[in-house]
C-alpha cells in the first residue's frame, strides 16, 4: 500500500542502511571477540563523535526503514488501511525514532 | 502394478455465494488433457458444469483454471501428468469473483489494464509515415520481451499481492503498461507513470515471481515492474512527478 | 503446508526477507530500551548483560544476527533485481545469501560461546 514516494524512501534508506549494519555487525564482532564487556564497551562509545554521527543515523533511516516495511506488513495482513494505516505508519516511526535517539544519547552522552 | 483406468476429478460447483468440490470419475485416456477430462464430464455426466475454453491448443489462454492449486491453461496439463493418488482437484481461477462453477468474472481484470494505463495513446494518423523503430533498438527489446501476453489471467490469480491488496493493478496490467511505455510510437507516458505510481501501483510488487514462474507464454512481468518502478522514480527525482 | 502456487524458491525467499524483517522490527523497541538503561540504571544494564551470557539467550543473539544478515542480503538482492534489472541466476545469488548470513550467524555464535 504504497506510491512512488514511500517506495523511494523505503529503497533510499535500504541503500543508507546496508552499510551502517555491516559496520554494525562489525563492532558487534569485534566487542564480542576482544571479549569486551558493558562498561568496557561503553568506555569506548561515551563521548565519541564518530559513534554518535554513525548511530543517530542509524536509528533515522532504521525508523523510516522500518516503519515502511511494517505499514506494508499490516496493509496486506491485518487489513489496515486509509487514516488507519498512516496513523500506525507515523506512529511506529515515532517510537522507533524516540527510544533509538533515547539510546544513542545513552550510550553516547 | 495394472496401470489406473480411472481418476477423481474433484470439481469446484457453485457461483457466487458459494460452493464446494464435487467428484467425478473419469476415464483415463492417452493424452488427455483437464480440458478434455472436464469436457468429458460435461457431456457425459453433468451437463450443467459451466467452464470456458476456445481454441483448445495452447494459444488463446480461455481454458485457465486452478488445478491443484496452481493456475494454468487446462488445454495445455495432461491429466496424467497432475494426478496424485488417483484424484486431481480443479477449481476456478482465484482473486476473481466467481460466476458459475469454473467460469470467472474478469471485468476487474480488465479494468486494472485500463487503470494501469494500458491504452495505446497515438501521436500520429494513417496519413502519416510508417514510424521506422528498429526491432533490435533497446526500447523495442524490452517492448517485445512483454507483449505476447493475451490476458489469460493465470499470473494475476497467482499474485499473492493482488490477493492482499485489493487495489493493486496486479503483473498483466502492469506489465502492458511497461510494453506501452517502450513504445516510442506512444504519447501516453506521462498521464501512464503516474497511474502506476499510486497506492495500487508497481510499487506493492514484492518481486515473488510467482507470476513468472507460472506464465504459460513465459513471460516474466515482475521484471516489467522493475522497469516501471525504476521509470517512475526516475521521474520524482527528476521533478517530473 | 504452503500452498502450490507459493511452493518455489523465490517465493521462500520473499517469506524469510519478510519475517526477518517483522522480529527486527519487534526486537528493535526492546534493544533500544536496554541500551538506554545505560543513562541512570547502568547497574540494571550491567545485569541485563550478565544474564545475556547464558547460553539460550547467545542462541538468540545469534538468532538476531542470523536474521538481520537475511534480512541484508535479501534486501540487497532485491535492490539488484529491481534497479539493476539483472535475473540470471536469481535463485542461486538468493540461495547464497541465505548461506551467507547463516555463515556470518554462526561465526558470531562460536566467538560468543
Amino acid at each position: 500500500m504504497i506510491g512512488v514516494r514511500l517506495y523511494l524512501a523505503q529503497r533510499l534508506s535500504a541503500l543508507i542502511l546496508a552499510p551502517l549494519v555491516a559496520g554494525h555487525l562489525a563492532v558487534i564482532f569485534y566487542a564480542v571477540q576482544g571479549g569486551l564487556d558493558g562498561a568496557e564497551i561503553l568506555s569506548r562509545t561515551q563521548g565519541s563523535v564518530g559513534f554518535g554521527l554513525f548511530y543517530g543515523l542509524f536509528v533515522i533511516a532504521v525508523s523510516v526503514h522500518g516503519a515502511i516495511g511494517l505499514r506494508v506488513v499490516v496493509h496486506e495482513h491485518l487489513k489496515l488501511a486509509g487514516r488507519t494505516l498512516d496513523g500506525f505508519t507515523l506512529a511506529t516511526g515515532a517510537v522507533l525514532l524516540g527510544l533509538g535517539l533515547r539510546a544513542c544519547v545513552a550510550v553516547v552522552g | 502394478m495394472s496401470q489406473a483406468k480411472e481418476a477423481d476429478l474433484h470439481v469446484w460447483r457453485g457461483d457466487g455465494n458459494g460452493g464446494g468440490l464435487v467428484r467425478y470419475a473419469v476415464p483415463l485416456r492417452d493424452s488427455q488433457t483437464v480440458l478434455d477430462a472436464v469436457t468429458w464430464i460435461q457431456r457425459r455426466l453433468e451437463p450443467g458444469l459451466s467452464f470456458r475454453f476456445a481454441c483448445r491448443v495452447g494459444m488463446c489462454g480461455t481454458c485457465a483454471m486452478t488445478v491443484n492449486g496452481k493456475p494454468r491453461w487446462t488445454c495445455r496439463t495432461r491429466l496424467k501428468d497432475v494426478v496424485e493418488n488417483g484424484r486431481v482437484v480443479i477449481a476456478p481461477l482465484e482473486n476473481l469473483p466467481v460466476i458459475k462453477d469454473l467460469a470467472c468474472d474478469f471485468s476487474s481484470f480488465f479494468g486494472k489494464w485500463g487503470k494501469a494505463g494500458g491504452r495505446f495513446a497515438a501521436t500520429a494518423t494513417r496519413l502519416d509515415a510508417v514510424a521506422a523503430i528498429r526491432p533490435d533498438s533497446r526500447r523495442r527489446r524490452l517492448a517485445d520481451a512483454g507483449i505476447e501476453c493475451i490476458n489469460c489471467g493465470v499470473c494475476y490469480s497467482a499474485c499473492d499481492v493482488v490477493r492482499w491488496n485489493p487495489a493493486y493493478l496486479g503483473p498483466a496490467a502492469l506489465n502492458r503498461s511497461w510494453t506501452l511505455v517502450n513504445d516510442e510510437r506512444d504519447g501516453g507516458r506521462e498521464k501512464r507513470l503516474r497511474a502506476v505510481a499510486g497506492a495500487g501501483g508497481c510499487h506493492n510488487c514484492h518481486s515473488h515471481q510467482g507470476c513468472a514462474t507460472l506464465c504459460p507464454n513465459e513471460l516474466n512481468p515482475t521484471l516489467s515492474i522493475a522497469g516501471l518502478k525504476r521509470a517512475t522514480a526516475l521521474a520524482v527525482l527528476k521533478g517530473e512527478m | 503446508m504452503i500452498k502450490p502456487h507459493r511452493n518455489h524458491p523465490l517465493w521462500l525467499a520473499f517469506l524469510l526477507h519478510r519475517l526477518s524483517g517483522v522480529c527486527l522490527a519487534l526486537y528493535l523497541p526492546v534493544h533500544f530500551l536496554v541500551l538506554g538503561l545505560a543513562i541512570d540504571e547502568t547497574a540494571r544494564l550491567g545485569g541485563v548483560l550478565r544474564w545475556s551470557e547464558t547460553l539460550p539467550v547467545e542462541m538468540a543473539v545469534m538468532g538476531l544476527v542470523f536474521l538481520l544478515a537475511v534480512h541484508l542480503f535479501g534486501g540487497l538482492r532485491l535492490l539488484v533485481l529491481e534497479f539493476l534489472d539483472w535475473h540470471d541466476r536469481q535463485k542461486s545469488v538468493a540461495a547464497a545469501a541465505v548461506a551467507l548470513s547463516f555463515a556470518a550467524a554462526a561465526a558470531f555464535f562460536l566467538q560468543v560461546i
